[in-house]
């Protein structure tokens, strides 16, 4: 009778049906690479091919060693925790943050010394530079949004990830993504909208990952055993619904073939600035801001074993957050052929917007109240909590350039460069790092190889972003003064090249300050790896695990 | 019960949460984008504005694929300086038929929205093949490869096919003569430019890269520089009729 107890194994929906959509979609690309337009366009088809491939062989492989039953959802009473795919984007966050600051200080470099384009088109100024920026915001930033909220729903839920491939297709799926776009750049393969440069098959298919994301991030939340769901998955369900619509607002586009890696964007003129700086400017509110806030509101009040400042303060930054920021997209467009009304709430919505960054900020720098001492001796938690500090300031900075009278001497000058980076570098990096310097021991159990390296990237890397940040303002200003500057006769008193001599010694500077920033990257890259090899397991938790909320 | 214990009805409800979301993050975009379709203030009323030609919009598929929107702005602002450096500042209509937009948001080099006949084709072809030989001081990488590389134009006509289908007003007439008219506009004196202008008024018709053998990438790239912002004639165009 025993047999009747073993389950017959069998594959499940959701592996068949994966397999199949992987094997059509291996048939069409390799028509595709056959018939492309462009040697470029055939590269992608033939990757797509052999990503199909790949994956129908991993589902195939993985059900022969798998057991009969699916993963228990708890072991003793205790979630059981899937932590592989948060591993896997833990790592690959690394390895793209430090590949995103190396291309963009090579491109710094090329702005001071333009020989360095050495005449190759592959890595000229304007296709590297998407490559940086989508490496540092998507690859680093986007992985470190997966892996922590994988970790963290989990984690506040006290429930296994939904789905048992899924997980898996998001982060596969999403590195693809950053693959075929990346590559794209390099080839000239770009629709030349900021921040949304990825071709129509590359938007496509991100949109289908990022759908699947949402799905597993919500069902997730359904299965918590915790009847209320924790501040931070508001922030990341925030973040992950709202770069959706963003994503589908600002693509449609019309292929000129399916053979062709060209396309039109249907938005025009006017129109299109206003839809691409709605979602420009929130990607930086829902992904740079919305999603690593939710970094903050976990992972501070662990590290500092603290519950968070004010549960009604969160309440309002949340909401006014999110409710404000959709508002400030034209503040990109001043005293530009979008019609003055448009201006003038992008404006009146950005200074108000002022409100609940800081609510946001006196929130997480407050949750240290009673553990100030940690600053001297944790450098994780100072790296965090220095970060909430740059929040602080680029969200006073950013209200201010978008008053118009401030933005008609910023717009068009490294004043904006600056802004993005402090906001990028302090805010975004360092909530990151901490965050990685938590996840990584926590995920592998193994203490952290070395506090004194964290110390080590905290102190080079804060000199490299106040070089970059400080060089940049200067330079930003200078120019803006320069460009309207007037002789006594009346006179345009520089023409544009000068200014752009002017800008030079900046350059350099900025140059240093970023390489400053990518040293620090690659000591924590080396402590972390030291960590995940290490033989020594980490000190057993507290018998008593506190819930973060 | 306070106000804030209604709160939790989010807190315990992901679809709730989800929905209430959605209706928040909608509200800003709505009021902003959807009435620049419908408000007829939004793109002035001007004369000149005509589709790219072939070969125009060959070249602006360039300038899209090498990214020189990270450098080069295509929109003067109607400040003091920048109308005395750059000219006439810049209309909605004058990007009306630019899928995507290509207005920018640095300016490491100058504006370009009104370069175009600024230049001498051969100024446009040094500059690319070396900046530097021009404009000592120039940061701008070399575009040298562009003179090099032949056109792609066998399938234009679909590009054509695909901006009417979006809205650009392209007729069945400069579909069918996509390719022909590539050929037409890089010819110096073809006996076929008096069809070529019937179809895009003002359009320049001759080799630009001084290289009458072939059709290149450079030749597209400065058929398109030498049309920004020649379109409309400022000189009759009245500011008043058009404030908003």
């Amino acid at each position: 009778m025993a047999n009747a107890l073993v389950p017959t194994k069998r594959m499940t929906i959701g592996e068949g049906g994966t397999a199949l959509a992987f094997v059509a979609l291996a048939f069409l690309t390799i028509v595709i690479a056959a018939k492309a337009y462009t040697p470029g366009y055939a590269f992608h088809a033939y990757l797509f091919c052999a990503m199909s491939v790949a994956a129908v062989f991993i589902i195939f492989n993985r059900y022969f060693e798998r057991p009969a039953e699916r993963p228990p959802l708890t072991i003793d009473g205790k979630p059981n925790y899937n932590m592989g795919p948060v591993k896997f984007s833990s790592i690959a966050a690394m390895f793209w943050g430090i590949a995103g600051f190396t291309v963009g200080l090579y491109i710094a470099l090329e702005l001071a010394f333009p020989d360095l384009n050495l005449g190759l088109q592959w890595i000229e100024f304007g296709r590297l530079r998407p490559l940086h920026t989508s490496a540092v915001i998507f690859a680093f930033g986007g992985n470190v949004l997966i892996a922590s909220s994988f970790y963290v729903v989990q984690r506040t839920c006290r429930a296994r990830l939904a789905g048992d491939i899924s997980p898996w297709f998001v982060v596969l799926g999403y590195n693809f993504f950053i693959v075929i776009a990346g590559t794209g750049y390099l080839l000239g393969i770009t629709q030349s909208k900021e921040y949304a440069e990825p071709e129509w098959y590359a938007d496509l298919w991100l949109t289908v990952v990022w759908v699947v994301y949402l799905l597993v991030f919500l069902a997730t939340i359904m299965r918590r055993v915790e009847p209320h769901i924790y501040v931070a998955n508001w922030f990341y369900l925030a973040f992950i619904i709202t770069i959706a619509v963003l994503h589908l607002g600002n693509n449609p586009a019309v292929p000129v073939s399916i053979f062709s890696p060209k396309s039109y964007i249907v938005w025009s003129g006017v129109q299109d600035a206003m839809v691409q700086w709605w979602y420009g400017h929130n990607a930086v509110g829902f992904f740079l801001t919305a999603g690593f806030l939710a970094i903050m509101y976990y992972f501070i009040p662990k590290r500092a074993d603290r519950p968070i400042y004010s549960y009604r303060l969160s309440i309002i930054h949340f909401w006014a957050l999110i409710f404000l920021y959709i508002w400030a997209g034209p503040h990109h467009l001043h005293y530009t052929a979008l019609p003055d009304w448009a201006q003038t709430l992008g404006m009146t919505f950005s200074i108000m917007l002022w409100m609940p960054s800081w609510g946001g900020m006196i929130n997480g720098i407050m949750t240290l109240s009673g553990a100030w001492d940690k600053l001297r001796t944790d450098p994780v938690l100072r790296m965090m909590v220095v970060s909430v500090a740059f929040y602080g300031m680029s969200t006073f900075e950013g209200p201010m350039m978008s008053v118009k009278i401030v933005n008609s001497l910023s717009h068009y000058t490294d004043w904006t460069i600056g802004h993005v980076h402090s906001g990028a570098l302090g805010w975004v990096g360092y909530v990151s790092f901490g965050a990685l310097y938590c996840l990584v021991p926590w995920l592998w159990n193994r203490p952290l190889y070395s506090l004194k390296l964290v110390n080590w990237h905290f102190w080079i890397s804060t000199i490299g972003i106040v070089l970059y940040i400080t060089a940049m303002w200067v330079s930003g200003i200078l120019q803006g003064l320069m460009w309207r500057a007037y002789t006594s006769l009346g006179f345009l008193e520089y023409s544009f090249v000068e200014t752009v001599e002017a800008m030079h010694p900046f350059y350099v500077i900025r140059a240093l300050g970023g390489f400053l920033f990518l040293v620090g990257a690659l000591l924590m890259a080396f402590n972390l790896w030291k960590t995940v090899i290490s033989a020594e397991e980490a000190a057993p938790e507290r018998a008593v695990l506190v819930p973060a909320e | 019960m306070s106000l804030w214990q209604k709160h939790a009805i989010f807190e315990k409800n992901s679809i709730v949460l989800v929905i209430g979301i959605l209706i928040v993050v909608a509200i800003g975009g709505l009021v902003e984008i959807v009435p620049l379709f419908y408000l007829k203030n939004t793109i002035e009323k001007v004369d000149g504005m005509r589709p790219y030609t072939p070969l125009e919009l060959a070249g602006r598929d360039i300038y899209v694929r090498e990214g020189c929107y990270l450098c080069h702005s295509q929109m003067i602002r109607p400040l003091r300086d920048e109308v005395e450096r750059y000219g006439h500042y810049s209309l909605a209509a004058e990007s009306m038929y630019d899928h995507p937009f290509q207005w920018g948001s640095k300016r490491t080099g100058p504006d370009l929205a009104r370069v175009g006949a600024k230049y001498s084709d051969d100024w446009h072809r040094d500059h690319l093949r070396d900046p530097r030989s021009v404009v000592p001081g120039s940061v701008m990488p070399t575009y040298g490869f562009l003179e090099e590389t032949d056109l792609d134009y066998s399938h234009i006509d679909q590009n054509l096919k695909v901006q009417a289908a979006i809205g650009t007003p392209y007729t069945r007439e400069q579909i069918e003569n996509a390719q022909k008219d590539i050929v037409t506009q890089t010819t110096t004196d073809s006996p076929d430019a008096g069809d070529l202008a019937k179809r895009y008024p003002k359009v320049n018709a001759r080799d630009f890269d001084g290289n009458p053998k072939r059709i290149t990438e450079a030749d597209a790239l400065i058929a398109y520089l030498q049309t920004l912002g020649t379109f409309v004639d400022f000189k009759l165009y009245d500011d008043k009729a058009n404030i908003r």
